[in-house]
């Protein structure tokens, strides 16, 4: 699976509010959750992007993003 | 009422019409009472917990039949029914613009594509294939539609439709079709190939015809003029069916050709041999007096597996009767050339790959060995049982063709070693239909046996034309002087390499372009079966030295239309009939 469908499917396993946006541009952020939304996003191959999480297992939702996105770079390697 | 599109394969038909419609993004569109709201919320859910059970069932399939990589696609797709974007904007739609299910799905989907159309960005813009996909199954989902299958047809049609997939045509009932006519298409596009193929009447490009003809109208197909009659009036159907009866006296002229060789008037043999499309056509070759097959298309076999990879065992007996059958002419078997207009969705590679210069053909076969080892070992076996040889699409470079035989010297080995038999000196060729390839000709010609000049694609990419769209779809030009000097330049190439050259594209079938191609030299001409007879009696019409003056003159132009009104009028002279009853346009 493509790495949008991937962080989709993370995002997916938590009940909190997760949200992402590339570069600086907050105003555009889009619902983790939605693989329409991350697709928009546009982020291609070494695109910085943002992780916001809010909600009663924000730290956990975190702390999974960070690994498949950082530490796995999306099991590409 | 009269349409007129293109001819696309010759005869007229009168019968009943059936309107095969793909549940497009035509939807019905109506507004709803506010106490409908919550029912269409309840269908849009219902089919969205249909559509992913239909999609886990293809996945899980794949997945047993094939493997993960290809399943994964449909997992994109899953993610796409659950996507809250999608989700809640339907019901928002649902609950504020009261609009029915069906309607609403329409309108979000099509804000989702049009936002993804304006990215910079290639590989969104070709998710919205994979949108589509899931949206036309979610729509007849939701409005409880059969997908009509022209596999079970009980009565003789006349297939009316926007245009006709690959999957469509393999898969329909040969006997009961007895005529297409769609909106769009060329006389290159695969419905009229599959239509000549199949030996039925054929108009393509009419426009709108599917907004004209309801299912159970009379209608007459024109395959001669290109045109397409929806209840006529009485008079008009008897004129027609006088039509109809003496075009039938000209075939049968034709068939009186069948047994008499394919020689000019000074003696000269040419080569005449058969495109195959699929094997229901195998029993037409002796019918029209053709002698082997010049191309045999292996495509049928993916596309009508549909949702797995047919096994080397089933491409070996395929390959197996054709080589038999035809023994002992020379059965040419062109590996796998899918990818393009001929994209199965069955190999589960993504669509946007698939493109006219994608990963197609021999790229696509050296990139999947999965794919590639079985048929060429499936060929190899079939090679024991009489005259077999090989060709590979798309070549563009020598590095592939050495790739290729390296793939074959493999698959030789494999089956020396396992015992089992096959012929070792298999003739091996290669298709020019890319530019570079005219132009590194003599560096490929050193390195294969034998040269077929794929017409339809070196067109396309020459003149920088994709046929299907019709908006360029004229600048599809076969005379235009680039492509007869680049057919020129192959087939002296060639000969100075002393190796044959044959034409499998539809110009070795056209009759303005069959004197150019004797005038050249050709060796080989291969086409569809029907062909054979007209194409026949131009070859004993002429003189090579004719031809050769003709070629002459006809490349001393400078455009395509002059060189088509001069060679016309040099056809006018030497074989009106054919012209008569044959389109003479060119496209």
């Amino acid at each position: 699976m493509k790495p949008a469908g991937l962080l989709v499917r993370e995002a997916g396993k938590y009940k909190s509010k997760i949200s992402v946006y590339k570069d600086n541009m907050e105003h555009r952020k889009v619902n983790a959750k939605s693989l329409i939304g991350v697709l928009t996003l546009a982020a291609g191959k070494g695109s910085t992007v943002t992780v916001l999480a809010d909600g009663e297992d924000e730290e956990q939702a975190l702390n999974g993003l960070e690994d498949l996105i950082v530490r796995r770079k999306f099991d590409e390697e | 009422m009269l349409l007129e599109g293109v001819p696309a394969s010759s005869g007229i038909q009168i019968g009943t019409a059936l309107l095969f419609h793909r549940e497009d993004f035509d939807v019905p569109t109506y507004t709803i009472d506010e106490s409908e709201i919550e029912k269409e919320i309840k269908k849009f859910e219902s089919a969205l917990i249909q559509t992913r059970k239909e999609l886990e069932e293809i996945q899980s399939k794949i997945q047993k039949e094939m493997s993960s990589i290809h399943a994964g696609i449909f997992s994109a797709h899953i993610l796409l029914l659950e996507d809250p974007m999608f989700v809640d904007e339907v019901k928002k739609e649902i609950t504020i613009s009261k609009l029915n299910s069906a309607a609403a799905v329409k309108n979000v989907v099509q804000n989702i594509i049009d936002q993804f159309s304006t990215m910079d960005n290639e590989y969104l813009r070709g998710r919205e294939a994979d949108i589509r996909d899931v949206v036309s199954r979610l729509i007849q989902n939701i409005l409880g539609k059969e997908k009509i299958d022209l596999s079970s047809l009980k009565k003789e049609v006349i297939v009316i439709s926007h245009d006709l997939s690959p999957s469509d045509t393999a898969l329909m009932n040969k006997d009961k079709v007895i005529g297409f006519a769609t909106d769009v298409g060329s006389k290159t596009s695969h419905t009229a190939i599959m239509a000549r193929a199949l030996e039925i009447p054929a108009v393509v490009g009419l426009g709108k015809i599917t907004s004209y003809v309801k299912t159970g109208d009379l209608v007459i197909i024109d395959g001669n003029r290109g045109r397409v009659l929806i209840n006529p009036d009485g008079e008009v159907y008897e004129e027609y069916l006088i039509e109809q009866s003496k075009f039938q006296e000209f075939e049968q002229s034709l068939s009186m050709l069948k047994d008499m060789p394919a020689v000019t008037l000074d003696g000269t043999h040419i080569e005449l041999a058969c495109n195959i499309e699929v094997p229901e056509e195998l029993s037409s070759i002796q019918k029209y007096g053709a002698k082997g097959i010049g191309l045999y298309r292996t495509e049928y076999i993916f596309i009508r597996k549909r949702t797995e990879l047919p096994s080397e065992e089933e491409q070996y007996e395929s390959y197996k009767e054709a080589v038999e059958k035809v023994a002992p002419e020379a059965v040419i078997i062109r590996t796998l050339d899918l990818g393009g207009d001929k994209f199965a969705s069955s190999l589960g590679i993504p669509a946007d790959v698939g493109s006219m210069m994608g990963l197609r053909a021999i790229r696509l076969c050296l990139q999947y060995p999965f794919i590639f080892m079985p048929q060429l070992r499936a060929i190899l076996r079939a090679s024991a049982y009489g005259n077999a040889k090989i060709m590979f699409p798309m070549i563009s470079r020598v590095e592939e063709l050495r790739l290729a035989k390296v793939m074959l010297d493999q698959a030789k080995s494999e089956l020396e070693y396992e015992g089992l038999p096959f012929d070792p000196n298999i003739e091996i060729g290669t298709m020019i239909e890319v530019p570079s390839a005219v132009v590194t000709a003599d560096i490929l010609a050193k390195e294969c046996d034998f040269f077929s000049i794929g017409t339809n694609d070196l067109i396309q990419y020459t003149l920088a034309v994709h046929r299907v769209n019709e908006e360029i779809a004229h600048l599809y030009e076969p005379l235009n002087p680039a492509i007869l000097r680049l057919i020129k330049q192959v087939i002296d190439i060639a000969h100075e390499n002393g190796i044959w050259v044959g034409i499998c594209g539809e110009m070795a079938s056209d009759p303005l372009v069959v004197p150019l191609l004797i005038g050249m030299g050709v060796d080989e001409l291969s086409m569809s079966p029907i062909a054979v007879p007209e194409v026949k009696k131009i070859i004993r019409s002429l003189t090579v030295e004719e031809a050769q003056k003709i070629t002459q003159v006809a490349m001393s132009f400078s455009t395509a239309n002059e060189i088509e009104s001069y060679v016309y009028s040099e056809a006018m002279e030497r074989f009106p009939d054919v012209l008569m009853w044959i389109d003479h346009r060119l496209h």
